[in-house]
């Protein structure tokens, strides 16, 4: 709040008072002042016109892509086949043909698989938490980070599922059949919980982008110049005419949605962090796992955030939608949680010294400084100091700077991960079985396959769909206020 | 359609701001129209109560939804695990709430959901791939930037001259027959 209105007394009045000049409606006479909460830093800078947004999101999917596309594409596809040429091989081999073996017989694949999800939660929580908190900046964002959620997640199921091995037997593991001796799955295990978890949310989260799609999917409708485009559009849109009779059912299911998102996004990495917390392995058997897995998967998320979205800001001409402000916002809460992992690692260590198990003891202090050492220092370079830099507004506001503090923050967050499954693992109870796990060019390559997935749908997704939600945009601008100067109010009315 | 006869099926009257839209929307309220809505490109604050709409009922499909997930999640798990084919693992008892509460926690968003999608669709009338009001070349811009009010010919209160002068009166900017 202080922030917002230190920010109104720079940027705010004075674009107020020219959009009211420069408006090309007939001069309207203003009632009184706008309510404060319009006095706030604007969200579509320069006054654009309600057209203007239009054009300019719909303008990115509708026009030919620009030449940078194709090679993107090429490449992002290029990986897609290279997982699925691997996820082929190692099915027709064998999970041998990754370096898992006893006693670290998960690896990259969980990493992976905890990576991918983690990814997924920022666009959950930009579009539910974020809502529900009444945070308007979240329309400029929301549309991308929900379909980055998407990918995320179908990155994120390939990697389970696949580490089973023969993968065909996995409909008797996960769905609930009972298998050829009639035995269902128990469901004493969190590893069943998380299929029921990640499903979910996989689903709920399709379910929430495809709502808030609709009626951006009737203005691509209503814009369409081809018959194709008209009909396609005009399918999925379901015949949406914006009736305000609709809007209001629209505008509550949003809000149930978001409401149902908020605990189910909460509830997905904590059931994550339950494959390891329920089980009695030392550095995996400890309470904080849940809030401190939920906090790290905001950190990563927002970091993929950045890093797609700064790219798509300058490369389609976002800026007057997609702000230095957003972009601000968005290092805040990596900030935010950055510390929060950070406090997590220091208390993991801490109990593991106070808890007086030398067992747990140990599992930390092999973390930090056994073989693994290097992994456990990328880790907290790439996590605990590099979100720190975002204290300063130079930093935050320096997009190049920004992007490259974002990557950090991915490496960092899958090095967290592979920290916290191969450490703990690979050195058993007994010497007799320590080992030390090293990935093969399969782990390598079906990793760098699975970006090539991931881009390839987000490459898609913005050559055929509005990468912003242009109704939303709309409805947080001036323009869309009836009791606004620039959304029509006059001085009889009010 | 052109092959067939097509006849008035109400007006449609065109505005430039939401305010004005608003201001549309009180009048036509006022005058006791039943048959009617507004059309704008997002959702306009205080329109609900403009039009005299109620609160939205979207809240008890998700209600439904939710609770038969959260109790088909808890009878799958005890008929699975302690009635259809009991077996004893980790010591752990066949059934309780407790490790069946995240599945079923589960299960109670993923119905909450499709509840609140389907009781939104139905609440709505969607998918209504047809509309006549899609045959109006201006009504596209509906989801861009222009802003509309339309009154079915079937209200009992619409004529064709007195509604169209009640439209012209709130300011209206362009006013059309739309046909079927």
């Amino acid at each position: 709040m202080a922030n917002a209105a230190a920010m109104s007394a720079g940027a705010a009045p004075s674009s107020k008072k020219g959009g009211a000049h420069s408006h090309p409606a007939p001069p309207k006479i203003v009632a009184a002042a706008p309510p404060r909460e319009l006095e706030r830093y604007p969200l579509v800078l320069n006054n654009r016109p309600l057209n203007w947004i239009t054009e300019r999101i719909a303008g990115v999917c509708e026009k030919p892509m620009p030449i940078w596309w194709w090679p993107a594409f090429i490449v992002s596809f290029g990986g897609m086949m290279l997982m699925a040429g691997l996820v082929t091989y190692l099915i027709a081999t064998g999970v041998g043909v990754w370096g898992l073996n006893q006693p670290a017989a998960w690896a990259w694949d969980i990493t992976n698989f905890v990576f991918w999800i983690g990814i997924g939660h920022a666009g959950t929580l930009i579009s539910a938490v974020l809502c529900l908190l009444r945070q308007k900046w979240r329309t400029a964002i929301n549309r991308a980070a929900e379909a980055m959620t998407l990918f995320a997640v179908a990155c994120a199921g390939i990697f389970p599922v696949v580490h089973t091995g023969r993968v065909w037997m996995a409909l008797w593991w996960l769905p609930p059949i009972p298998n050829n001796m009639a035995i269902w799955p128990q469901f004493r295990s969190p590893l069943l919980w998380d299929v029921f978890a990640v499903s979910t949310y996989g689903t709920v989260s399709l379910l929430f982008w495809y709502t808030g799609l609709v009626p951006d999917l009737a203005t691509l409708r209503d814009r369409a110049t081809c018959k194709i485009k008209r009909l396609l559009y005009g399918f999925f849109s379901l015949g949406w005419t914006g009736s305000n009779r609709n809007w209001s059912n629209y505008e509550k299911a949003y809000l149930i949605l978001a409401g149902l998102s908020t605990p189910l996004v909460l509830s997905v990495h904590s059931i994550v962090s339950f494959d390891f917390a329920v089980s009695q392995v030392p550095g995996w058997h400890t309470t904080i796992f849940p809030p401190y897995f939920v906090a790290g998967a905001i950190f990563s998320g927002f970091g993929m955030v950045l890093t797609l979205m700064l790219p798509m800001r300058a490369l389609f001409h976002l800026e007057d939608i997609i702000t230095v402000k957003h972009v601000e916002l968005m290092c805040k809460v990596i900030l935010a949680t950055g510390s929060m992992v950070g406090y997590a690692y220091g208390m993991e260590f801490f109990i593991a010294w106070y808890g007086g198990s030398p067992y747990e003891l140990y599992a930390f202090k092999n973390r930090a400084f056994g073989p693994y050492w290097w992994a456990y220092w990328s880790m907290i370079t790439c996590n605990v100091i590099s979100p720190h830099l975002f204290w300063s507004k130079k930093i935050r506001t320096n997009m190049v700077l920004v992007w490259i503090i974002a990557g950090f923050v991915n490496v960092g967050m899958w090095f967290e991960r592979f920290v916290i499954i191969v450490t703990s693992i690979h050195r058993d109870y007994l010497p007799s079985s320590w080992g030390y796990f090293t990935p093969t060019w399969v782990d390598v390559f079906t990793f760098v396959g699975s970006f090539g997935l991931f881009m390839t749908l987000f490459l898609l997704f913005i050559r055929y769909l509005p990468a912003i939600a242009i109704s939303e945009v709309k409805a947080v601008t001036p323009q869309a206020d009836p009791h606004h100067p620039l959304g029509g109010a006059k001085e009889h009315h009010h | 359609m052109s092959a067939t006869q097509t006849r008035p099926v109400g007006l449609l009257a065109q505005y430039e701001t939401p305010a004005d839209l608003l201001h549309a929307a009180l009048e036509v309220r006022d005058a006791g129209y039943s048959k009617w809505d507004v059309y704008s490109p997002f959702p306009i604050h205080g329109m609900d109560a403009a039009m005299g709409l109620k609160n939205s009922k979207v809240g008890y499909f998700t209600f439904a939804g939710g609770i038969t997930g959260f109790f088909s999640g808890m009878l799958m798990i005890w008929f699975m695990n302690k009635f259809d084919y009991p077996i004893v693992v980790g010591g752990k008892p066949l059934f309780t709430p407790l490790f069946a509460f995240p599945v079923s926690y589960e299960l109670t968003i993923l119905l909450g959901a499709f509840g609140t999608l389907f009781g939104m669709a139905f609440l709505n009338r969607l998918p209504k791939l047809y509309n006549p009001l899609f045959n109006v070349e201006r009504f596209r811009r509906v989801t861009d930037d222009k802003f509309f009010v339309y009154i079915e010919a079937i209200d009992p209160k619409y004529s064709a001259e007195s509604t169209r002068s009640l439209l012209e009166k709130t300011g209206a900017t362009a006013i059309e027959v739309v046909e079927d």
